[in-house]
């Protein structure tokens, strides 16, 4: 019997974003996924920023002047923007975890990411 | 004059020993028939080695499960002519996440053992089945009645769920759907089964199960209902009402 590819393995974690073919469900969970990846990103990225605190004031002024810099700008509007989106998915996960609105959960979702884009484009809007 | 489509099968191949591979197979085929057909005709006018499972034809078995074009199909009720058009090539892949026995024909051997784990029904008490609007006096009649459970241990939901290609251990769709359709209330032992890391717990939310259901089982509602038991069973406890 052939006993390996097939099979359920840690390999297949990549698996969990490409969900092309699939339902809008399976598009939700990648999302989470993915933005949950940015955002612990960011937190470490953020972390080592304030580590910049502990080498003086000048330290951290030279990188005040790096976040004018527009990458970074984009970033910090990725930030925010993949917050909002997995905050929304998030309580949309939470509310059909416990049975509200599991028979509309591609509702739901349609539902908060409208509000999402909404939300993305006043920021964006604030922001530039 | 009956409709002709001229398709190419793309089967996954593998045998024992040997590295995987696709097999094409040109054919002309009805866009009425269903895939499992064109499976079959792989098998009878082109290659007698195809290795494959089928039984029923018409959705009872669950033996046919494929990914067609990357999708969970029960094979003998997926129309051609829904998921292709004429001249379009058919992807026909093993179900994920089941060792391979031989190029379409997988090992169930893990899952059928998980639905027994949790007792899972093949008959239930027609009281018990989950019927919309049922009528009035079955309340008196009825007890005496059993029905065949919906699902049909296609095995489908395993394949689809992204959380079951990397963790063997969680107990999956069908599985907890079946521990859903007991109740932790009719069948208390079941609690210690599904309340755990690998249970209800596990899932992510993809709804990936009840999208490729083929028996309208419906396992991610099932699994969030039995949530809601798991948290009234646990609450119970902690205030005595166990």
């Amino acid at each position: 019997m052939n006993t390996t590819r097939n099979q359920p393995s840690a390999r297949k974690f990549w698996s969990w974003f490409i969900p092309l073919r699939r339902d809008i469900g399976s598009w939700a969970f990648a999302l989470n996924r993915i933005t949950a990846l940015g955002l612990t990103l960011y937190l470490f990225l953020h972390l080592g920023v304030l580590g910049l605190l502990a080498q003086g004031p000048g330290a951290y002024d030279d990188f005040l002047v790096l976040t004018e810099n527009p990458f970074i700008k984009l970033g910090e509007w990725a930030v925010v923007a993949a917050a909002i989106l997995h905050g929304l998915n998030g309580i949309r996960i939470v509310l059909t975890s416990f049975g509200v609105g599991v028979t509309r959960q591609k509702q739901l979702f349609y539902g908060f990411m409208l509000i999402a884009v909404f939300v993305i484009l006043i920021f964006t809007a604030r922001m530039y | 004059m009956t409709e002709q489509w001229n398709i190419t099968l793309r089967i996954y191949r593998q045998k024992e020993n040997e590295a995987p591979h696709f097999d094409n197979f040109n054919m002309e085929v009805s866009p009425d028939e269903y895939v499992l057909d064109a499976v079959e005709r792989a098998w009878a006018f082109h290659d007698r080695t195809l290795c494959f499972r089928h039984a029923c034809h018409h959705s009872t078995c669950g033996a046919c499960g494929m990914r067609v074009n990357g999708v969970e199909k029960l094979s003998c009720i997926t129309l051609i002519r829904d998921i292709a058009h004429n001249g379009a090539t058919l992807k026909v892949e093993p179900l994920r996440n089941f060792p391979v026995v031989s190029d379409l024909a997988v090992d169930m051997g893990f899952f059928y053992r998980k639905m027994e784990s949790v007792g899972a029904r093949a008959v239930l008490p027609v009281m018990e089945a989950e019927i919309g609007n049922p009528p009035a006096q079955w309340e008196a009649e009825a007890s005496q009645y059993i029905r065949l459970s919906d699902c049909i241990e296609c095995g489908l939901c395993i394949s689809a769920c992204p959380i079951m290609a990397t963790t063997p251990e969680y107990l999956g769709p069908a599985p907890l759907a079946a521990a859903q359709d007991h109740g932790i209330q009719r069948k208390p032992e079941l609690l210690s089964i599904v309340d755990g890391e690998d249970g209800v717990w596990r899932c992510h939310s993809a709804f990936e199960c009840t999208a490729v259901c083929p028996s309208f089982v419906d396992p991610a509602r099932r699994i969030m209902d039995l949530r809601k038991q798991v948290v009234g069973a646990r609450l119970s406890k902690l205030f005595g009402k166990a």
